[in-house]
């Protein structure tokens, strides 16, 4: 069988999503871990990692849309699926969690990057769901 | 919906990699309509019509 145009885009849309995720991934720890063991907190360099973190961050962005766009119809049903599930635990969950501790009913400590665990693990799951489902 | 893309598909003695390749799509999306588990689009559905040399109804019979 041979592989034509359009699942060349595909493969190739897919290793530019990967590439960006990739280099935002490097980016968020250089801007996380560098201000305190990299560059003893100098603005300059902080700033200029936000920048990066930033660039890189809106190029993953315009590269995950190109590669939704470049997928087939029932591939971005299952995308379209995982990410109303996804941002539907992920809002419904960040909410209760809020009431649930403004109430004093929970006292954990939740930081922003528990929401953003349980938003990617939905959509994981979700497109795993997906998959089975149409398999 | 209701189709027919397994019986030409098989009359013109195509797997479903080489059916799903000439019409831009995956292997599973070939594969979850002829099952009856996924509708394709009206762009899917008029290549598969261009495809089998068939008019869409042909192919596809809307039934609830």
């Amino acid at each position: 069988m041979k592989t034509n145009e359009w699942q060349l885009q595909k493969h190739k849309n897919l290793k530019l999503l990967a590439l960006w995720t990739i280099g935002w991934m490097l980016s968020m720890a250089l801007i996380t871990f560098g201000p305190v063991y990299l560059w003893n907190d100098g603005k300059i360099l902080t700033l200029s990692a936000f920048v990066l973190n930033l660039g890189l961050g809106i190029g993953m962005i315009i590269s995950n849309r190109n590669y939704i766009n470049g997928a087939d119809e029932l591939e971005k049903k299952m995308t379209f699926d995982a990410m109303a599930i996804a941002l539907g635990v992920g809002v419904i969950g960040g909410l209760s969690y809020s009431a649930l501790e403004k109430s004093s009913l929970i006292n954990i400590n939740a930081d922003i990057s528990y929401l953003v665990m349980l938003i990617a693990i939905t959509y994981l799951i979700a497109i795993v769901a997906g998959k089975l489902r149409y398999k | 919906m209701k189709n027919r893309v397994k019986v030409l598909r098989a009359e013109h003695n195509l797997t479903q990699a080489d059916l799903a390749n000439a019409v831009e799509v995956s292997r599973q999306t070939i594969n979850a309509i002829e099952k009856g588990k996924f509708d394709p689009s009206l762009i899917l559905a008029f290549k598969l019509s261009e495809y089998f040399s068939k008019s869409i109804e042909e192919i596809f019979e809307y039934g609830k």
